[in-house]
């Protein structure tokens, strides 16, 4: 037996709005995240060229070799928009911080092995410098890119790097009893020690690269395609064997987020390379262009974090199979 | 483990935000940061940039998560209930009309904008303080559709904003206003709009349509607009910050950030007629005149702010005191102008009833009664007779504001105000000295301005030949979307709610 409630009933005149029909193929129910990026850029009629790039639009397709026929089917699977996107991260920063209470107020990093104790504050923690150029670069791809579905996300994207390198941040305060010691000596490393410099060279030419979906490729996919897995998954698995049970405890928020923002990078992939086959082609190339280079920028790195380069092979054989699900790489 | 000494927030702060930038050397800054010099500020110290607001991430999504739940839920018990029945009138929504095809857009753009300075420094702390606003723009041009799409499944001319934001003409004022400011450098960008607009003059956007909201029962928008107070009063924050940073970094910017400032209070001032003429005109229920608004949020709180800054060399901006002649008239002269191009307008447009009329008499005093209250009068008895006026024949437009050139010189309200500006052997019009001061310090920008009407006569508009054709083109649906608002459908529809949903209790009982 159902509950009958008796309300005011009017008949709607629409919908939704005719852009969103037009998309939707019809005056059709449409979900909040439609409504919250579709046609949401401007397309034409800009008054005035940029004063800082002369040679483009305010908004421009041309900015990258990515042509989509509507840059509005880049939607993401996660369907964010910024009201869904700020309460996820809301209840993960819930966790995050209980967690980081918990492992502080028990000390539970106390039992974990000296050796690999050094090993984590040499590697992981200047990783902090590269998840900032992972918000910078982002912050290129939200503010230049083309249609609101790409850009909208790349700006949360541009934001969660920044918590990223906030939370490496505070592993380093708690693993140095707040004290700033730590993270002065990995900035040095980042800056100085020659097992950093591949890395923060290749880093910074990330950030002088001028077609934003080739940053989003290098960024998005192959770096922290390539960093992820190996310093939080890879490496996490040696601490808890040596006494860091507690340490995925510290890199939940990012281990979490690196899989859930992984659905909406390959999506992107996808979806642009399925478009054209010059697409695929542009989308090959910056691939092939980029892999090796990280790949070989973290060899030091990994040589050191685990005595060999078994795992930066492993997890570089696996951002080629991922690659190849998105039909690149062929 | 040993628990260790609490770092205080500020270096806290400063570790979790400027700690992580470095000085680039594989690539050299300027080509990282190749957008920070040429607009000639000069910064001698990023160092100096004094954090306006200490969020970290995680707070930042602890405090927002918070304000959304509480936003969807109410959008959402608003939509279950029919909150629209609940306004004080349906001509009330011309007000939210107007915010949707003008505002919200612009909200995306300062979303676009934001990201842009908050790549373009080479300071951390100012990036991601411009990081977090271009989030909060995109927040605000997302509640606002979310709770306006509400509003488009019941009333017409909500339906096609996207289409016509980018196409009708009097949408070209605030989109030629915010491209403006995207198109200028980083700085003048955050100095139009975090400091202009949004310090100086925010209180004369947003108190208008969010207390207007209030005072007319929308509650959509009166829950968005209060959810997006905490971050408008973070923007203030940040927007004094970048003048004062600028001023104290060297002398040499002083007259850089002075003619800024000119320019975008006379910008800002020119955008904001629209607002004042949805104040006195649009919303039933009234809030404050234009003029009482004009004189608390600028007379007295804008120009001691202006007082404040007296100490590092700035000036009140240039053409202050015409906005003070122009208070009592500015609002029934873009009525009458928004009325008589109603054929080409995705709102309502209507004459006040007598009681408005009284209102207006008594706020405005002797010259409106003169002036306006008979030309109004008289707009009416032509409607009554059944000749409702429109103006069929294309405005000519200001180069610089996109408004069309109708407001009255200074010192005569009897005169049309109209400045000749030349550039490269063209005569260009403006609508004021404001304008056309600006038009002559950066010609080269204002030449390239799409001006509507010529866009038209140079069929560009579709091949429309006159208005009507114009308005079909910008997909408007006459006397539906577009005309008086008497007698419209939108008009009778509520009649039609009203009734029935006066009459549910009763046919319950």
């Amino acid at each position: 037996m159902s509950i009958d409630l008796k309300t005011t009933s009017i008949e709607p005149l629409r919908k939704t709005f005719d852009h969103i029909a037009e998309k939707l193929g019809g005056d059709k129910a449409a979900t909040r995240y439609q409504e919250a990026v579709w046609g949401l850029q401007p397309q034409l009629n800009f008054h005035y060229r940029p004063t800082w790039d002369q040679r483009y639009a305010l908004y421009d397709p041309r900015r990258t070799a990515i042509v989509m026929k509507d840059f509005d089917d880049l939607v993401d699977p996660r369907q964010y928009y910024y009201g869904t996107w700020t309460m996820q991260r809301g209840r993960q920063q819930d966790a995050q911080e209980r967690n980081f209470e918990l492992v502080e107020k028990r000390e539970l990093l106390a039992g974990l092995d000296a050796a690999w104790r050094d090993r984590l504050t040499r590697f992981v923690l200047p990783l902090r410098h590269v998840a900032w150029a992972g918000n910078t670069n982002n912050s290129f791809i939200c503010a230049y890119g083309y249609g609101a579905p790409i850009t909208s996300a790349a700006g949360m994207h541009m934001m969660d790097e920044l918590g990223v390198a906030q939370y490496i941040s505070r592993i380093g305060l708690v693993l140095a009893d707040n004290e700033t010691t730590l993270l002065d000596a990995a900035k040095d490393a980042w800056m100085t020690a020659p097992m950093w410099q591949p890395l923060r060279e290749l880093v910074e030419r990330s950030m002088v690269t001028q077609d934003w979906f080739e940053l989003f490729v290098a960024q998005n996919f192959v770096i922290d395609g390539l960093i992820y897995p190996l310093a939080f998954d890879r490496f996490d698995a040696h601490l808890v064997a040596h006494g860091g049970a507690a340490f995925p405890m510290l890199t939940e928020f990012i281990v979490d987020w690196h899989a859930e923002s992984a659905r909406w990078v390959d999506a992107m992939l996808k979806m642009a390379a399925a478009e054209t086959p010059a697409n695929r082609q542009h989308l090959d190339a910056w691939f092939a262009q980029w892999l090796p280079a990280v790949a070989g920028a973290l060899e030091p790195l990994a040589a050191f974090a685990f005595g060999d380069t078994g795992a930066l092979t492993d997890v570089t054989a696996a951002l080629r199979a991922r690659a190849g699900k998105l039909g690149l790489g062929g | 483990m040993a628990k260790g000494k609490k770092l205080g927030l500020k270096e806290r702060y400063a570790l979790m935000t400027r700690g992580l930038d470095w000085e680039t050397s594989y690539q050299p800054m300027d080509a990282v940061f190749p957008y920070d010099h040429y607009e000639g500020i000069k910064i001698k110290d990023w160092d100096g940039w004094a954090d306006p607001f200490r969020l970290t991430m995680d707070a930042y999504w602890k405090y927002q998560a918070e304000k959304e739940r509480k936003l969807y839920a109410i959008l959402d018990a608003f939509q279950q209930n029919n909150g629209q029945l609940n306004i004080s009138e349906a001509r009330y929504l011309s007000a939210v009309k107007l915010w949707l095809q003008g505002i919200t857009p612009l909200e995306y753009a300062a979303h676009r904008g934001f990201a842009h300075a908050g790549r373009a420094f080479r300071g951390a702390g100012a990036r991601i303080a411009c990081q977090m606003q271009s989030l909060d723009e995109l927040r605000h041009a997302q509640t606002q559709l979310h709770a306006f799409s509400h509003y488009n499944k019941f009333f017409h001319g909500f339906h096609g904003f996207a289409h016509m934001r980018d196409r009708a003409w009097y949408l070209s004022i605030p989109k030629s206003f915010f491209e403006d400011a995207m198109t200028a450098g980083p700085f003048e960008f955050v100095t139009s709009i975090s400091f202009a607009f949004e310090y100086v003059l925010t209180n004369l956007l947003f108190m208008p349509f969010v207390s207007g909201a209030a005072y007319n029962g929308d509650m959509a928008t009166t829950t968005f607009g209060f959810s997006a107070q905490s971050d408008e009063s973070r923007h203030m924050t940040l927007g004094l910050e970048v003048v004062k940073f600028m001023l104290q970094q060297h002398e040499d910017n002083v007259p850089i950030v002075q003619a800024w400032l000119d320019k975008w209070f006379w910008r800002g001032y020119r955008l904001l007629g629209l607002v004042g003429t949805m104040m006195d005109y649009m919303l039933p229920k009234k809030v404050m005149s234009w003029q009482e608004a004009w004189g608390i949020y600028w007379e007295e709180n804008g120009i001691a702010l202006f007082h404040d800054l007296a100490r590092y060399g700035i000036r009140l901006p240039k053409h202050h005191e015409v906005a003070a002649k122009e208070k009592h008239r500015l609002t029934h002269e873009m009525w009458l102008t928004l009325y008589q191009y109603g054929n080409a307008l995705s709102l309502h447009t209507w004459i006040p009833d007598d009681a408005e009329l009284d209102w207006m008499s008594e706020k405005y005093g002797a010259s409106f009664d003169e002036r306006y209250r008979p030309r109004l009068v008289y707009l009416r008895e032509r409607e009554q007779r059944g000749e409702r006026y429109f103006n069929n024949r294309l405005p000519m437009v200001c180069q610089v504001c996109q408004i069309p050139v109708f407001y009255t010189e200074p010192d005569d309200p009897l005169v049309q105000c109209v400045r000749i500006v030349e550039a490269g052997g063209t005569k260009h019009h403006c609508c004021s000295d404001g304008c056309a001061d600006i038009f002559r310090r950066e010609p080269e920008k204002y030449v390239q301005a799409l001006l509507p009407p010529q866009q038209i006569y140079r069929g560009e508009a579709g091949g429309a030949r006159d208005i009507w054709e114009y308005a079909a083109w910008l997909h408007l649906e006459k006397d539906v979307d577009t005309g008086e608002y008497r007698g419209s459908p939108d008009q009778q529809h509520w009649a039609q709610w009203q009734q029935a949903h006066k009459a549910t209790p009763a046919d319950a009982a």
